[in-house]
């Protein structure tokens, strides 16, 4: 065997610059795929993120069919005994009730109807923080009974701190709900949508304000880790009484979002088949003519004693040999390049930055660096050049000495 | 029964267009330790004639049975090995591996028998003294003169201990000098060994060497001299 490979080797140097150009077609198109991939995946977590972090959680409990009719009938009940068997579940880093619902905002001169989201102040903290998107004033502090207005619907109300805001609603079971708040703080939201039209006040004076005393339109969930969504999901679904309550993730949430990922991953595979495809051909050119010009010689190995089959395992050690130096070296080539690329997000501006915004997220292209897709390329990669090894070793077993002898 | 024996051989190669009936009918036999060359003008069968004899090519009728086995009815695998413990070649281009050095060449053939490093390594050296290359283990074909290649090319026939040698135009590529210098030394190895030499040649030098010569013409045998 130790035979094999020093004549695999030796015979890869033998043609420096056609070996140069196997390796690097093989480099290339792992390298290429490879930070593809990683900007694809960080874009996508990034927007996953985005949108978990901005608002909606990871997963969130409602009232059965309260996410198709979003009204105050479809609340539920405020336990502590359900949040605390929540938060006892693995993964499960945080429970954070609210009651939301909408109301009309006035100021005199200015109405408009805007959402109403009762929060927990300090479990709030744990996942959208609502205090880092204060642009003046002050978050709550104990139990406050302020509200933290929407930058933009505080111009459109013409709102400064200190001001009152009077909302009017019907409340829980149609009573009608009314009361007059201090603003505390203006807050800028991300997504420009939810900047138009939010307002938050603590939980109990939400409830009290819509008469929803202790109840909720929702627990959000916040994950440890995101890659065990399903899981937890259904965990969590074990402790629910289905009758009462529904539980989604952050995709059924938002699925528009999700497929706009999928779409972009699916362009993104077509794309990388192509690449493949044009170096698979590519790469096995190289091969059919690296054995065709040494026929004469194959035919003499065989005439002297050389078994085909041992022939075939010396040249595919011999190509193996290029395509694992290529593989390796793309994986290692690529990684500086991602690593500046987590590092230094590429950053757009100007009309596609505003299709993030309008999400809410930052309008980046984070690089992300995942085992997952350096296995998958590397196995493609590898899986195409063997396919591109069958064909010539295939076609030198199959030599006639005599004929091989006599080229 | 003789050690070859080749009985009523026939090659008619199929071209698109015409058959060529490259040999019609040759019975030929050959003892062990002859020094024997097969001569003719160009085209007249003697490399068909030898490349049957040698197991890489099949005959359209007739048989060859080499030291009791029927060569044309091995499986090609089976020929190969039949070829690698029987049968030295020497071509008349070298052949050598390009990228192994005159002593890894010769090794070689050994190790597709699968021998011990140490047999390999005595009987390497011994054979490259043998032909006058003790100097040149480690010269790559490249660096060798086309007399020095083809006495790697007879160290490396003689490896496998095969129980005759095959030579196609041994010496068509040779000037004189070189070519002398191969004569004597297989000829020294025939004479001392009792190693058994077919050639393929019309060199005339190679048949004033040779103790036999069976001259071919169109296929058939027109005269087989021993000297
Ligand atoms: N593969 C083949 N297909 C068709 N015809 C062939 C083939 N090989 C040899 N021939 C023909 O068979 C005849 C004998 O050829 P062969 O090569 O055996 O002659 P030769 O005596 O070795 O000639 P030379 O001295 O030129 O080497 C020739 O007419 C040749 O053209
Ligand atoms: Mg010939």
């Amino acid at each position: 065997m130790k035979e094999y490979f020093k004549l695999a080797w030796r015979n890869i140097w033998r043609n420096k610059r056609r070996t140069m150009i196997t390796i690097a077609s093989v480099f290339f198109a792992l390298w290429l795929a490879l930070i593809m991939r990683s900007i694809q995946v960080g874009s996508y977590s990034h927007m996953a993120d985005g949108i978990v972090e901005a608002f909606t959680g990871s997963i969130q409990i409602h009232g059965d069919g309260y996410w198709e009719d979003r009204t105050l009938d479809k609340t539920f009940a405020q336990e502590t005994s359900l949040m605390t068997k929540i938060e006892s579940i693995e993964n499960v880093k945080s429970v954070i009730p609210r009651l939301e619902s909408f109301a009309l905002a006035s100021t005199g001169e200015q109405t408009k109807g805007i959402m109403v989201v009762g929060i927990d102040p300090e479990r709030e903290l744990e996942l959208t923080h609502p205090d880092r998107k204060l642009i003046e004033g002050n978050y709550f502090e104990g139990s406050s009974d302020g509200v933290l207005v929407s930058s933009r619907l505080a111009d459109f109300l013409g709102l400064k701190l200190n001001d009152t805001l009077t909302l009017l609603s019907s409340g829980y079971h149609g009573a009608s709900a009314a009361g007059i708040y201090p603003v505390i703080g203006i807050i800028k939201m991300p997504n420009p949508e939810l900047d138009r039209r939010i307002v938050y006040m603590t939980l109990p004076y939400a409830q009290e304000l819509y008469g929803a005393y202790e109840r909720l339109s929702s627990l959000v969930i916040n994950v440890e880790n995101s890659n065990l969504l399903d899981k937890t999901k259904k965990d969590i679904s074990l402790v629910l009484d289905e009758e009462i309550y529904e539980i989604m993730d952050w995709k059924e949430m938002n699925p528009e979002l999700v497929q706009q990922i999928q779409s972009d991953a699916a362009g993104g595979y077509i794309m990388l088949g192509m690449l493949y495809l044009i170096i698979g051909f590519g790469v096995l050119g190289t091969l059919i003519m690296m054995t065709t010009e040494r026929r004469k010689e194959f035919g003499v190995m065989i005439a002297i004693g050389m078994q085909k089959k041992k022939l075939g395992l010396i040249l595919t050690i011999e190509m193996l040999m290029m395509g694992a130096v290529g593989i390796i070296a793309g994986v290692i080539g690529s990684l500086p390049v991602i690593a500046y690329l987590v590092k230094t997000p590429i950053r757009f501006t100007g009309e596609s930055a505003k299709m993030f915004e309008i999400y809410g997220f930052e309008p980046i292209m984070p690089a992300k660096l995942e085992l997952s897709y350096f296995l998958a390329q590397s196995s493609v990669v590898l899986v195409i050049f063997i396919l591109a090894i069958i064909y010539p070793v295939n076609s030198v077993m199959k030599l006639k000495e005599i004929k091989a002898l006599r080229s | 029964m003789k050690f070859i024996e080749i009985r009523d051989l026939q090659k008619i190669y199929n071209d698109s267009e015409h058959e060529v009936h490259a040999v019609r009918g040759i019975d030929l036999s050959f003892e062990e330790g002859e020094f024997a060359a097969i001569a003719g003008p160009s085209g007249c069968g003697k490399t068909t004639l030898l490349n049957i004899l040698g197991g890489l090519d099949e005959p359209t009728r007739g048989t060859i049975n080499i030291g009791g086995t029927n060569v044309n009815e091995l499986k090609s695998s089976e020929r190969i090995n039949f070829r690698l413990n029987n049968i030295g070649f020497v071509f008349q281009a070298y052949n050598l591996i390009p990228v192994l050095t005159a002593k890894e060449n010769v090794e070689f053939i050994m190790h597709l028998q699968g021998r011990p490093k140490a047999e390999r390594d005595a009987r390497t050296k011994e054979l490259l003294e043998a032909v006058g290359l003790g100097d040149r283990l480690n010269s790559r074909p490249s660096k060798l003169s086309g007399g020095q290649q083809q006495r790697v090319a007879v160290a490396r026939a003689l490896a496998s201990k095969p129980k005759f040698i095959l030579a196609d135009e041994p010496t068509a590529n040779l000037d004189s000098k070189a070519t002398e210098n191969l004569l004597d030394i297989m000829e020294k190895l025939n004479k001392e060994e009792n190693i058994t030499f077919i050639f393929a040649t019309h060199d005339a030098r190679v048949m004033k060497k040779a103790k036999r010569v069976i001259y071919l013409e169109d296929g058939k045998i027109l005269k087989d001299e021993v000297k």
